[in-house]
């Protein structure tokens, strides 16, 4: 149906060399992309994202990508990876620097770090290797050990009810570190940057049927 | 559980890896992609990439080199050295960097920080800051202007109230002495930010990174000891671990 094309949404928001990189190293040519129609060709999406969330939904809506995403991860069900920023996009709402509204593809919201009320008061942002625990299967994490390192590097985390968490890891807590619903994987550490783990579950990504 | 990180951290002059003592006389080690490459095989936490002369000569980032480095590292790489605005961020992060270490530009102008840690977020900001004591005072230095009359701790708490994500501190007076960590500085900062520190300069043996850690350094860097000693950062880790404190240990 597809040419097998995955694109990286190019919406000024940091690290994409650095996810492109990662595909690279697993053998896989992403292209950098906002171009709407080659963003329709494709056989998957990536949503990576370094930096603050209303800058992030602002950026996407000024592009005309919202509509285009929609179409193509709600509709078209192209298997869609959301990192760090591009996992917090998907949720109803965030509270970073005000109330903004997310892309609303799954039920959650996405809120800062508080410890005010902690004996220790842990450090924000989250930054460093911490464990992933899987909580439920998930086709990506094929292959990796439970609770390996991931690199993290946050201050605002994804909060739901909903029964589509995939790990978590121990923060003060233990906050959603992925999540999966039909076609969309997300995660809140970086694969990218997360050496032998990380480009594990980037190759498990590359190697999902496109035809769900 | 998060770990305590150990971080290499490069420094860089006219293209070349360099190691300093002191920051200054510097030795040339070899060539940034290998160094990069070993230390991507060693699996190591972070690293970080200093171009110790940028700001000094008004130099323009060089995207070439980074872009380089950048294409052996899948482990978070700071770059810092010359970074004087918006734009200049927007270059680093372009050519594959994760965070960008800031350190002139910020002393001169916190706002910069603010629009910066606004634009890409407080975790891209690390505010360098290096300090030498004076007649028993830690104060603020720089390569430029030298000794200035600024408290450290106070400038870290404005950079941290304008965004900044991360402190990298580096004692000048232990930088390359291999004689460990300034404790008694680390120590001045333990509970006083809600942002982690990076305390970098002296470690030359691995128990010096436990030391910093006991003290209140959230992650520790180092450069002389993995150039001119046969410790890698695995070493150094394996001692924290060894020591109870957290640390992400990966056999190669």
């Amino acid at each position: 149906m597809l040419n097998n094309q995955i694109v990286i949404i190019d919406y000024n928001m940091g690290n994409l060399r650095s996810v492109q990189k990662a595909f690279e190293k697993v053998g896989c040519d992403a292209v950098i992309t906002n171009n709407h129609k080659i963003i329709k060709n494709a056989s998957k999406v990536v949503l990576p994202g370094v930096g603050a969330f209303k800058d992030g939904m602002k950026n996407l809506e000024e592009l005309g990508l919202i509509d285009i995403l929609n179409e193509e991860v709600l509709e078209n069900k192209k298997p869609f990876l959301g990192i760090c920023l591009g996992m917090q996009l998907i949720a109803s709402k965030s509270y970073e620097n005000g109330e903004t509204d997310g892309l609303g593809w799954v039920d959650a919201e996405v809120v800062k770090f508080d410890f005010t009320d902690y004996d220790k008061k842990l450090k924000i942002p989250h930054v460093g290797w911490n464990n992933v625990s899987y909580k439920n299967n998930n086709l990506l994490f094929d292959g990796i050990a439970n609770n390996s390192d991931f690199y993290f590097v946050h201050s605002y985390y994804f909060k739901t009810n909903v029964d589509i968490v995939t790990s978590t890891t121990d923060y003060g807590f233990d906050f959603v570190s992925s999540v999966n619903k039909n076609n969309i994987y997300a995660f809140q550490f970086h694969p990218e940057k997360s050496q032998t783990a990380g480009l594990k579950l980037i190759e498990n990504f590359v190697n999902i049927n496109g035809e769900l | 559980m998060l770990k305590h990180r150990v971080i290499p951290c490069v420094l860089l002059k006219n293209w070349q890896l360099v190691k300093s003592i002191h920051f200054d006389s510097f030795r040339t080690i070899g060539h940034p992609t290998s160094t990069a490459r070993i230390y991507n095989s060693r699996n190591v936490d972070e690293l970080i990439v200093l171009d110790i002369d940028a700001s000094l000569n008004n130099e323009e980032i060089n995207t070439e080199i980074i872009t380089d480095i950048a294409n052996e590292c899948f482990m978070p790489l700071t770059i810092g050295g010359g970074i004087k605005t918006i734009d200049d961020i927007y270059k680093v992060l372009n050519a594959g960097a994760d965070k960008v270490a800031i350190n002139s530009k910020a002393l001169k102008d916190l706002d910069f920080i603010k629009q910066a840690s606004s634009i890409f977020g407080s975790q891209c900001i690390v505010c360098s800051i290096d300090v030498k004591k004076i007649d028993g005072k830690y104060k603020v230095f720089t390569k430029k202007d030298g000794i200035l009359d600024i408290n450290p701790l106070e400038l870290a708490k404005k950079y941290q109230e304008y965004g900044a994500g991360e402190i990298l501190l580096t004692s000048i007076d232990n930088e390359g002495s291999t004689k460990g960590y300034d404790l008694e500085l680390i120590k001045l900062f333990k509970d006083e930010l809600e942002i982690p520190i990076i305390l970098n300069g002296g470690m030359g043996e691995p128990h010096h990174a436990v030391e910093a850690i006991q003290n209140g350094a959230d992650a520790v860097a180092a450069a002389y000891i993995f150039h001119f000693s046969q410790y890698t950062p695995n070493d150094i880790k394996k001692e924290l671990v060894k020591c109870n404190i957290d640390s992400r240990i990966i056999d190669n």
